[in-house]
């Protein structure tokens, strides 16, 4: 049977996220109460989490946490990684044993930096250089995978139900200001690690739940941009163009948006002769950026969180405030079983972001 | 002059029970088959002069003809058949080239029948465009690299001029001189009433049509014929006409029946003249060339029109086209060897050029590759028979397609493949006043735009079902297609799945 990035296998989910504006952190606990309340939407396929702030100590450091298959690969990725970068920590990850998490692959963390001279040859940003090499292990390197390589944030996920996963990395030992997580029910069983989601490429995380139907179209369009598609996802994807749209072409963020959920051009008619004109422009040239289909995503990067539904709301997502924290959700359930009072809740619509950001000073 | 070969291609039959004596036919047939013979009262008919346009079987008030193939048969052979027979008998006759009207009619594959769309089950829902938005427009033209906006998040990019099309379908390049006044008005028309565009192809543009500029797409070929600076400035767009893939290689043919004064006026050359373009633009002998002459025309029109560059689909399109859009083009066109045409040289028409299918996949996976697909749009051409055609090419890579022979056969046209003799029945190819105003633009541009109008319901309805609701996350969306009855090679240059896979 082929595993994931060898064929492409729809699948359902539930998602969940939760943020303290002002930058406490807080341990995994509550996340993983609230996806696991939605147990029903997913099969046990799949389970993930993305935490950030979660390494101070290290918070200048990429932290890349790896999958290996063997030993073998290990060191012929090590060697890559040693070549590119100075290693300031490594080590496995700790993991504590749970009945029903099996076949786990060696699963590594590495606090890295680009090494200096490699990067002024190449006229290119660190992250730039670190997010090539980081596609170049995934594609290359078969049997490694690097599924997390941001700063002070990380993710853990596995094959397995995600309160299992969670348990499994421990995650009530971590502390982090925002958590997203996911519960996957894809359509096949692959039972590989890396399949699981959140997908991340540096600080950018995806948990999304949805089958878009622009995947090829999407995919075609970062491909050209030098990114490679090896896991046939839509989280990938996604992924990718945000990191292109937001990071690589340092288009801001509400207009990235815009770009992915792009209004319907009788909306775009009905504006100013200013706003007509941008929001033309951005149709007319990331038309192909353009996700179709549906979805609902929690988009988490070191600025802090964004949920975002399909521009015509084909996937439940629920938001909801109280006091300093922001709440996202598949269900209200999921959210009301860690917090029972929000001062607001509500059904975003198709389109309308969900912009939780750190406060100024925060991160 | 030796004793002529020729024999009949079709059969007129008339019921004699039927028929009314009335002459209708007589009337209507310019090619002179039927005669009436008053001291018999009887109508008569010349079969080898029947080219088989259906107009008297159309317009018979009593039904009383219908056309047949001729069953005189020649000796079975699958390799000397009638045709090739026949095509021996006329050259040898005239000592002429063959000359052909229409697409390629031969037993090629048609890759659009081998091709299957996706639908949406269950993972995710289907759209009803009944009920929920479903957007067909398009934007044409050259697209930055990429858009940059101040601290403030203003836009700072200029945008090149875009061609704005409500639904992805043009009306392919048809000169006035190969089709009559009457066809050019009705397609300016439709194009005018459905947000779309029609294309002048390259004879000019009679001053009368310059009000529906916005909607129209100003050719630039070869022959050079009714290229002035008003002309280039009266469209949206301008077209720089390389090649046409009914005749891949050689210029465009007009024969000099087909020019009177109005068309001479419009074409600036005398009337009667024939108007024999060019094989090579003579200003363009290389790929930098061609730069040049995008940029002389971006500069007459001071950049506000884009440029299309118009090549034939032939075996290194590809490369070709990566060149086009190295050299500033704002879309490259490709027609495929199943393009009409007004005349071309049978051979030429028969054996040159590849299908558009394979010609479009390349081209749009070789762009990709090269990361340069996003700067010019892919507009393809070369028989788009109906709207699951257009899905498809949409699919495959295409921003957009070019219709000729469709909105011909709107018109009128019954593909008789005759346009060369100048005696379209239907009034469409053809310069006689007679026959012209047998097409009445009133009327007729209302079939355009029927067919276009439906076509568009068509593709939102496919698009619907494959969950997507904006026709630009179907471009090059290779997933929604599968191929069905085609080998591992066809399927690898298609860049598509087998179906079941």
């Amino acid at each position: 049977m082929l595993k994931e990035g060898e064929l492409r296998i729809p699948s359902g989910c539930a998602i969940s996220g939760i943020i303290d504006r002002k930058g406490r952190r807080f341990s995994g606990e509550e996340i993983i109460r609230s996806i696991s309340l939605m147990h029903e939407r997913s099969n046990g396929l799949g389970g993930g989490f993305a935490a950030y702030g979660i390494y101070p100590q290290y918070k200048d450091f990429y932290a890349f946490h790896i999958f290996y298959e063997n030993l073998n690969i290990k060191m012929q990725t090590e060697d890559f990684i040693a070549k590119y970068f100075d290693i300031e920590n490594a080590g496995s990850i700790p993991t504590k044993h749970v009945p029903s998490i099996t076949n786990k692959p060696l699963i590594w963390r590495y606090f890295v930096s680009p090494r200096i001279h490699m990067l002024k040859g190449s006229f290119i940003s660190d992250a730039e250089f670190t997010s090539r090499c980081v596609i170049k292990i995934n594609k290359d390197y078969s049997g490694a995978y690097v599924f997390s390589s941001g700063k002070n944030m990380g993710t853990f996920k596995g094959v397995g139900y995600p309160e299992a996963i969670g348990e499994f990395f421990m995650l009530d030992t971590y502390k982090a200001y925002m958590w997203t997580a996911h519960g996957r029910f894809p359509t096949n069983t692959p039972g590989w690690w890396g399949g699981a989601h959140p997908f991340t490429i540096l600080d950018w995380s995806v948990v999304h739940n949805g089958e878009i139907s622009s995947y090829d179209t999407n995919k075609r369009f970062v491909e050209m941009y030098g990114y490679k598609c090896t896991l046939q996802t839509d989280t990938e994807v996604i992924t990718y163009l945000f990191d292109m749209l937001a990071r690589k072409f340092s288009i801001p963020m509400e207009k990235v948006i815009k770009i992915i959920a792009a209004p319907f051009w009788s909306e775009i008619e009905k504006e100013n002769e200013e706003l007509q004109f941008e929001l033309k422009s951005m149709r007319t040239v990331y038309a192909s950026a353009l996700i179709n289909g549906p979805f609902s995503i929690i988009l988490g990067y070191e600025k802090g969180m964004i949920a975002l539904n399909d521009r015509i709301k084909l996937r439940s997502l629920v938001a909801a405030t109280k006091d300093d924290r922001t709440y996202v959700a598949s269900e209200e359930s999921a959210i009301r079983i860690i917090c029972s009072n929000p001062d607001k809740i509500w059904f975003p619509g198709g389109g309308d972001p969900v912009i939780a950001l750190l406060e100024e000073g925060q991160k | 002059m030796s004793l002529s070969f020729d024999i009949p291609v079709f059969e007129v039959v008339r019921n004699e029970k039927r028929c009314i004596q009335c002459q209708v036919c007589v009337r209507q047939c310019f090619n002179s088959v039927h005669s009436y013979d008053e001291d018999d009262n009887v109508v008569c008919t010349d079969d080898i002069k029947c080219v088989n346009c259906h107009r008297c079987v159309t317009l018979c008030p009593t039904r009383a003809l219908i056309i047949k193939k001729y069953p005189l048969e020649f000796r079975e052979n699958t390799n000397w058949t009638s045709n090739a027979i026949k095509e021996i008998y006329k050259q040898s006759q005239t000592g002429g080239v063959l000359l052909s009207s229409m697409g390629n009619p031969k037993a090629f594959p048609i890759y659009w029948d081998k091709i299957l769309l996706n639908a949406s089950q269950v993972t995710n829902p289907s759209i009803d465009p009944l009920r929920e938005p479903m957007e067909t427009k398009i934007m044409i033209g050259r697209k930055p690299e990429k858009l940059d906006f101040d601290v403030k998040g203003k836009l700072l990019t200029e945008m090149p001029p875009q061609v704005e099309l409500s639904t992805p379908i043009m009306f392919s390049a048809m000169s006035y001189g190969s089709i009559s006044r009457n066809a050019h008005e009705s397609l300016a028309r439709a194009a005018t009433e459905l947000g779309i565009c029609y294309n002048t192809g390259e004879g000019g543009l009679n001053r009368d049509f310059y009000k529906y500029g916005k909607n129209t797409i100003v050719q630039v070929a070869s022959g050079r014929f009714g290229v002035h600076k008003e002309y280039l400035s009266a469209g949206i767009a301008i077209e720089i006409k390389i090649g046409q893939g009914a005749k891949p290689g050689i210029g465009g043919h007009l024969p000099g029946k087909k020019v009177g004064e109005d068309v001479s006026a419009t074409r600036m050359i005398p009337v009667g003249s024939d108007a024999i373009s060019p094989a090579p633009h003579h200003d363009i002998y290389s790929i930098e060339d061609l730069r040049q002459l995008i940029f002389s025309l971006k500069e007459t029109t001071s950049y506000k029109k884009p440029v299309f560059v118009k090549i034939a689909a032939v075996h290194n399109a590809a490369a070709i086209a990566s060149g086009i859009v190295r050299a500033g083009a704002d879309a490259i066109v490709v027609d495929g060897f199943r393009g009409g045409t007004g005349a071309a040289p049978t051979r030429v028409r028969d054996n040159v050029g590849i299908p558009i299918e394979l010609a479009l996949a390349a081209i749009d996976q070789r762009l990709v590759e090269e990361g340069i697909r996003n700067q010019a749009s892919l507009i393809v051409a070369g028989s788009i028979r109906n709207s699951s055609d257009i899905v498809k090419a949409v699919a495959l890579g295409a921003d957009a397609v070019y219709v000729g022979s469709a909105a011909v056969i709107a018109l009128g046209c019954h593909m008789c493949h005759t346009c060369s003799t100048g005696k379209c029945n239907w009034g469409i190819a053809t310069q006689e006043p007679e026959l012209v105003k047998r097409l009445n633009p009133d009327i007729m541009y209302k079939r355009l735009v029927n067919l276009v109008s439906a076509w568009n319901h068509e593709i939102q309805e496919m698009l619907g079902g494959m969950g997507i609701n904006a026709i630009e996350s179907l471009r090059g969306n290779r997933l929604m297609l599968r191929g069905i009855d085609l080998n591992e090679k066809e399927l690898k240059v298609l860049g598509i799945k087998y179906a079941g896979e």
